[in-house]
């Protein structure tokens, strides 16, 4: 189940453990990203929490955790090349995984087709 | 508001920019390739840019040169015809209230102002004037910047004339088929020139222009890592009401006659400082393990502030980040550690002389 945040963050609930990431249309709009920090794995977060960091040429822009949960893994390979982060490769640059507490946290989330709406 | 278009709105439209608004005006901050490519290319060949938006005064009569004397700390009977001079409005304790550049060309002194000062200026040149003296806001001129080391091969192919043209001077050129008042001058610390032309023929020579191999169109953000990495100040960060030429750096501003004679805006302030120096002065700052510092970040020295950043972002001829902030004078020395504090952390920084990439003006 993927679904989308307002902020731009995507969260794909497989089980109990979701993936996060960025979108295209995010990734696109940071421009070149020279900068990443990602969470710990280990670390509990609150839904809505700034858990990581993007930093462009232009600004520094926070991304928050869309659920609450525990962070399992942080996708630790994106850091050795930045440049790979283009909008095409939004699903292999993902951040984290995250065990789900609430599930139902994800209804108020936007589908594809809304989120698309939402960035038109 | 809606926010003003310059010439070339619809130009950098069809080329793929982004345009974002500043200081009033909807104005590119990158093109399809992004800020890092546009940045390399002007450094590495040549970039376009759209400066339309600053605003060019021009100042005639026989009172101008006493008028601006009053305003800034500039000789302006020094400034020769077909030569151009940094310099600066002043307040009466010594802060800045503006850039600009003033040309003497045809006997008529040309001025560049920043677009989000345009109002301010404008108003205070206007409070300014007496009966022997006009001014002219020439919003029917556009501003295009051809700046980098490819720039003057770019120009001579559009049929400019370079022969004995050096940094800081202004001449008349015929560029396709188009009449410029060209200054070799920027704000990119490369070689380059800024291209003053009737507005109506802005977007026949910014294609002519663009067309050309060896340009890339660049846009506001590329304008500003390029400014940041040469230690160049932006008004409103490195330069304010508040902050002094001294503070800035900007020392040789100040010309000779004017220091001599202390009769400028701030002068009792200012000349105590060149002097005596200043609590704080401008440095460059190169931040350690790859996170960059923002405006705004507090730094500090075992737990007490001792200054702050201006500017700051990404450097991508460093392929680093890269920062420029006000420090204690006394930690102002090349190669001092400090502490950024950015968003709550710390992020250590070291103090850098500027400009922190070499400028590579072509002075004679």
């Amino acid at each position: 189940m993927l679904r989308y945040t307002e902020d731009h963050e995507w969260i794909n609930l497989e089980g109990d453990t979701a993936t996060v990431g960025i979108s295209p249309h995010a990734i696109e709009q940071l421009g070149d990203i020279v900068f990443v920090e990602l969470p710990e794995a280990g670390n509990t977060v609150a839904r809505g929490d700034a858990v990581a960091v993007f930093e462009s040429v232009k600004a520094a822009s926070d991304i928050y955790s869309p659920a609450s949960g525990e962070i399992t893994e942080v996708n630790e390979t994106m850091l050795d090349d930045l440049s790979s982060i283009t909008p095409d490769r939004a699903t292999e640059s993902w951040l984290f995984k995250i065990k789900i507490e609430d599930s139902s946290e994800l209804d108020e989330l936007m589908d594809e087709d809304a989120y698309k709406s939402m960035i038109a | 508001m809606e926010s003003r278009r310059t010439p070339l709105h619809d130009f950098h439209l069809a080329h793929g920019a982004r345009m974002v608004p500043f200081a009033g005006w909807d104005m590119p901050v990158q093109y399809a390739d992004g800020i890092r490519a546009e940045h390399l290319a002007t450094r590495a060949s040549t970039g376009l840019f759209d400066v339309s938006h600053m605003a060019q005064v021009w100042l005639t009569g026989p009172g101008a040169g006493a008028m601006l004397e009053r305003l800034t700390p500039t000789d302006t009977g020094a400034i020769a015809e077909g030569r151009v001079r940094y310099s600066l409005f002043l307040n009466d304790a010594g802060g800045v209230l503006d850039d600009l550049m003033i040309a003497r060309h045809n006997d008529i002194l040309q001025l560049v102002v920043n677009a989000g000062r345009a109002d301010h200026d404008i108003g205070l040149l206007r409070a300014s004037l007496d009966s022997s003296v006009t001014m002219d806001v020439r919003s029917d001129l556009a501003l295009l910047a051809l700046q980098g080391p490819a720039s003057p091969q770019v120009l001579a192919r559009l049929g400019g004339d370079l022969d004995g043209f050096t940094f800081m001077q202004i001449r008349n050129m015929t560029l396709a088929g188009t009449e410029c008042v060209v200054t070799r001058s920027g704000y990119t610390g490369e070689d380059g020139f800024e291209i003053s032309m009737p507005a109506s023929h802005a977007p026949d020579l910014a294609s002519a222009i663009a067309a050309d191999a060896d340009v890339t169109l660049a846009g506001l953000g590329a304008r500003d890592t390029l400014r940041l990495e040469a230690g160049l100040p932006l008004w409103g960060h490195e330069l304010d009401e508040s902050i002094t030429p001294i503070a800035a750096g900007l020392r040789f501003a100040l010309s000779k006659r004017r220091r001599e004679a202390g009769d400028f805006p701030g002068a009792a302030t200012i000349m105590a400082e060149w002097n005596n120096g200043t609590a704080r002065i401008l440095t460059g700052l190169l931040p350690q393990g790859g996170r960059p510092v923002r405006d705004g970040a507090e730094l500090a020295l075992d737990g007490k502030t001792v200054g702050a950043v201006t500017s700051g972002g990404f450097a991508p001829t460093l392929d680093a980040p890269a920062a420029l902030g006000f420090v204690d004078a006394g930690l102002a020395a090349p190669g001092t550690n400090l502490m950024a504090v950015v968003r709550g952390r710390e992020t250590p920084v070291v103090t850098a002389a500027l400009p922190l990439v070499p400028h590579r003006y072509v002075r004679n």
